[in-house]
């Protein structure tokens, strides 16, 4: 059975988030706020990491430590509970003695109190031998290699037609080459585990994208059965990406409560912490050359991208695949290249690919349309492609153009001067920029959804996903209520515990796509299975493994940004006055928190424009900005009006309900339109992130 | 060494155990069990842990229990009465002022303590005029910023998910602001 598209009563409408109440009084109950429920107070943990970057650990002397009062034991690589499957180099913490990284947990202690198990990580003395070769920590010391595959299964590289021919003969051409630096993700709540074992079941409360994704990940590293590991996630505070699969310190907390003879284990990884070992952006060099005619239409189109991987674990930041299906050229080409190091592994932020790789597309578009003086926005309505480039099939919704349209009148875009650098207010050079943004419309299969009657038309639906801080709970009871054809009062949803069906992580903006066709496809089989008024107790569920319509349809979400920056005349520094985002991402289905995200998206991406900056030690590899001072974040005044809207439509080709996701797309191509507003502003391209004060002075 | 303080923690009364070294903050979350304030850094730098601390806005993460003995606590659970929410709470609630909601509490605590500061007369970094009366809804500055005064104010409180439009939105509502220019349309967009 297939689901079919339902109809919109409560989707689409505004429902108040329905853990609202919880989360304003703080009520709402987080990964390290579980001990106090416990038969047995946890054990606080503490890490002990590395502070070489490569070598060995030749002896963990705990004696100091263990001599402190409250202190229980220290768990190091000698005497950790050996796993069962070691094969994913990033979880297998403390299994021997190798030292990849700086930064990487190489003991855990258990104290009665926080005071003690901090106290007592820094009374262990950790004995390390250096590698007899230097380590490689930046990404000029490496040699860059051809990965088989970027992040999400793309192919490393993807030639159509002649690119150097092409570009020869192009009479307008740009050849730049754009960075960004080490992002770091970030969520307010730290990564953080309550850890207890019962026998052989491991029970965790985690903060975590994907509950199933985690029981199953570690429940095969330690070797347990099927259904041994439970995971919960009632609440979690944010993740954008790094918390969907899981990282080292969940492992080390699992580990650490195996060896605290029954005791639950509390470990909140700190924020210093997290820059290690929860994942970040990789930095990105992307050389980008446009070759176009005259007018602007492009005839080629070349984007190589270069990121930084580990050496013990491989992630390749998929860079250039947004130049696969962005705009028409019939020759293209789109190249994946990484660096190994001897540093923290990167893993998923929020848009990976899109985010850095639409930056520097974007900006060298901006680039184009100054050398052809052409309109920014008309340079982008006259390379609409008319199938998807990359595989030829034909766009679904592609609505780009409306984007760009229905942003520029509303932001004033007519009344821009095209000539950089000619408008002064005060002290501020005054500009205005813009950029497409994109998204796949990704679909996860294997989600299962329960619903289960429970008379006068009321129904319990249960499904193993999360919320994490989407409002995933709130508008899966509104699909579920459209569904079933009942008021969302009706639906008793629950979600973030592996006792509930199997769920697919948030990520990859497909969240409420995958989740929700599982809960669509559940309740069409329940009225198949048991009518309209089914009697109380009877259930049904149903596994979705797709959707009509994705094989030969490209599937995309489309936005365009806008910004007003202001760049100070004497000190350079960068504001944001405006921005306006325009999206067309299939139908809304609760407008207040799909704007809240949309504009989550727009803070975040306005925070990688201007401020967001992992500084790399050169000697050490370990990242020196590691917390919330000195890698700032945007805050309340950085931010100033943002607007956003969306097109009305619905997209019944990529779900049942009609929606595609929107996680992501608010973050990508705002970076490009705040630096390409810039440009307005002063006449000064930057073409590296951060865009700070500093480039414009001199 | 260990000390007894005394803590009173919206309306209750405790006397808890604490280490010399033990933060308000972990006091709070791990001697009480009071998981409605958060922890985000721990160190000064993100205001997810911030309460009323004898009425003034406050970071646990930057003192210490045994410095407080016989202080007055309000949590953001503590600030409504009874199952009633207070003002601003409800107004994170009619503007979407949150998403993941781990910042929320020390966000709604800020925002209480800042009104406060305010009708005292508090100017901020912004404030033009020091000898002037306080007022939120000043015009915008130079740089073209609204909201300048409110959005300073606001400023030791992150918020990763990015709901600052939203919290700004409500907090103007709880200050008896009128909506910016285009809020109502938002609003009624928002609930047809």
């Amino acid at each position: 059975m297939t689901a079919t598209p339902i109809r919109a009563r409560s989707m689409g409408t505004h429902l108040t988030r329905l853990d609202g109440h919880e989360k304003v009084t703080g009520r709402a109950t987080y990964a390290a706020e579980h001990g106090f429920t416990l038969p047995e107070r946890p054990l606080h943990a503490w890490l002990v990491t590395s502070t070489i970057p490569r070598g060995r650990v030749e002896r963990v002397d705990a004696s100091d430590a263990l001599a402190h009062r409250g202190v229980v034991t220290v768990v190091d690589h000698t005497s950790a509970r050996r796993l069962a499957k070691p094969d994913d180099a990033e979880l297998a913490v403390l299994q021997d003695d190798a030292i990849a990284f700086r930064g990487q947990i190489v003991a855990v202690v258990l104290a009665e109190t926080i005071e003690a198990a901090r106290e007592g990580a820094r009374l262990v003395r950790v004995h390390q031998t250096p590698a007899d070769s230097a380590p490689q920590v930046v990404i000029e010391d490496g040699e860059p290699y051809t990965p088989e595959a970027a992040n999400a299964g793309h192919e490393p590289d993807v030639v159509q037609g002649d690119v150097d021919a092409a570009l020869a003969r192009a009479a307008v051409t740009v050849d730049a080459t754009y960075t960004t630096p080490h992002e770091f993700n970030n969520p307010m709540e730290p990564h953080a585990v309550t850890a207890t074992w019962d026998g052989d079941t491991l029970t965790l409360w985690d903060s975590t994208q994907s509950v199933h994704g985690v029981a199953a990940v570690l429940g095969r590293a330690l070797g347990l059965a099927r259904g041994k590991t439970r995971v919960l996630a009632p609440y979690v505070g944010g993740g954008f990406g790094s918390k969907g699969l899981p990282h080292a310190p969940e492992m080390a907390a699992a580990l650490a409560a195996f060896a605290a003879d029954g005791r639950p284990v509390q470990l909140a990884v700190t924020r210093q912490q997290m820059f290690a070992l929860t994942g970040y952006r990789t930095q990105t060099e992307s050389r980008v050359r446009l070759g176009a005619e005259p007018d602007g239409r492009l005839v080629a189109i070349t984007h190589d991208a270069l990121s930084q991987t580990s050496r013990y674990k491989e992630f390749v930041e998929q860079t250039a695949t947004a130049a696969r299906m962005m705009y028409a050229a019939d020759a293209r080409s789109t190249t994946h290249r990484v660096v190994p190091l001897d540093v923290a592994v990167p893993a998923w932020m929020r848009a990976p690919g899109e985010m850095p790789g639409m930056y520097a597309h974007e900006v060298a578009m901006d680039e184009l349309a100054v050398a052809c003086g052409v309109d920014p926005v008309d340079l982008r309505v006259r390379n609409e492609p008319e199938v998807e480039p990359e595989t030829g099939n034909p766009f679904n919704e592609r609505r780009l153009v409306e984007c760009l349209q229905r942003g520029a009148d509303r932001f004033g875009w007519a009344d821009r001067d095209p000539e950089p650098g000619s408008r002064l207010v005060g002290d501020w050079r005054v500009g205005l920029g813009m950029a497409s943004a994109t998204y796949p419309a990704l679909f996860m299969p294997g989600n299962t959804a329960r619903i289960r009657a429970l008379g006068d038309q009321r129904y319990a639906v249960d499904i193993g996903a999360v919320d994490i801080g989407t409002g995933a709970r709130t508008v899966l009871t509104q699909i579920a209520a459209d569904a079933l054809g009942v008021e969302p009062g009706r639906i008793e949803l629950s979600l973030g515990d592996t006792a509930l069906p199997k769920a697919t992580v948030a990520g990859g903006s497909a969240g409420t796509s995958s989740w929700g066709t599982a809960i669509v496809l559940a309740a069409q089989q329940l009225r198949a299975d048991h009518g309209d008024d089914p009697d109380a107790g009877v259930e049904s569920s149903s596994t979705s493994e797709g959707y009509p319509d994705m094989e030969n349809l490209a599937l995309h979400s489309f936005g365009a940004v806008f910004v007003e920056a202001r760049v100070h005349r004497w000190t350079g520094e960068v504001r944001v006055p405006r921005m306006l985002g325009v999206y067309s991402v299939g139908r809304v289905i609760n407008p207040t928190t799909a704007r809240s995200q949309l504009l989550g998206g727009l803070v975040m991406g306005l925070s990688g424009a201007l401020f967001e900056d992992g500084y790399r030690d050169p000697r050490h590899g370990h990242v020196v900005t590691q917390d919330l001072a000195t890698y700032h974040v945007a805050s309340h005044a950085d931010v100033g009006d943002l607007q956003v809207e969306w097109l009305d439509e619905e997209d019944t080709a990529a779900t049942p309900m009609g929606s595609r996701g929107i996680g992501e797309i608010g973050i990508v191509g705002t970076a490009a339109a705040v630096a390409n507003a810039t440009f307005h502003a002063t006449g000064t391209r930057v073409r590296a992130l951060p865009v700070t004060a500093d480039h414009f002075l001199g | 060494m260990d000390s007894t303080v005394t803590l009173t923690v919206d309306g209750t009364s405790h006397e808890v155990d604490v280490d010399t070294r033990t933060t308000l903050l972990d006091a709070l979350r791990e001697r009480l069990g009071v998981h409605t304030v958060k922890k985000g850094c721990d160190h000064g730098q993100c205001g997810s842990c911030t309460v009323l601390l004898d009425d003034r806005r406050h970071l646990t993460c930057l003192a210490l229990a045994v410095a407080h003995d016989g202080a007055t606590i309000t949590t953001a659970d503590g600030l409504g009465e009874g199952d009633d929410l207070h003002p601003v709470q409800q107004a994170f609630l009619n503007h979407d002022g949150y998403q993941c909601g781990y910042c929320t509490p020390g966000q709604v605590c800020s925002a209480v303590g800042m009104l406060e500061e305010v009708k005292q007369g508090h100017p901020s970094h912004v404030t033009d005029d020091l000898k002037a009366d306080v007022d939120l809804d000043g015009d915008p500055d130079d740089s073209g910023m609204v909201d300048d005064e409110i959005t300073e104010r606001m400023s030791g409180n992150l918020c990763r998910c990015g709901a600052y439009r939203g919290i700004v939105d409500a907090i103007r509502e709880a200050a008896g602001l009128e909506p910016r220019q285009d809020d109502a349309r938002v609003e009624q967009e928002a609930r047809p």
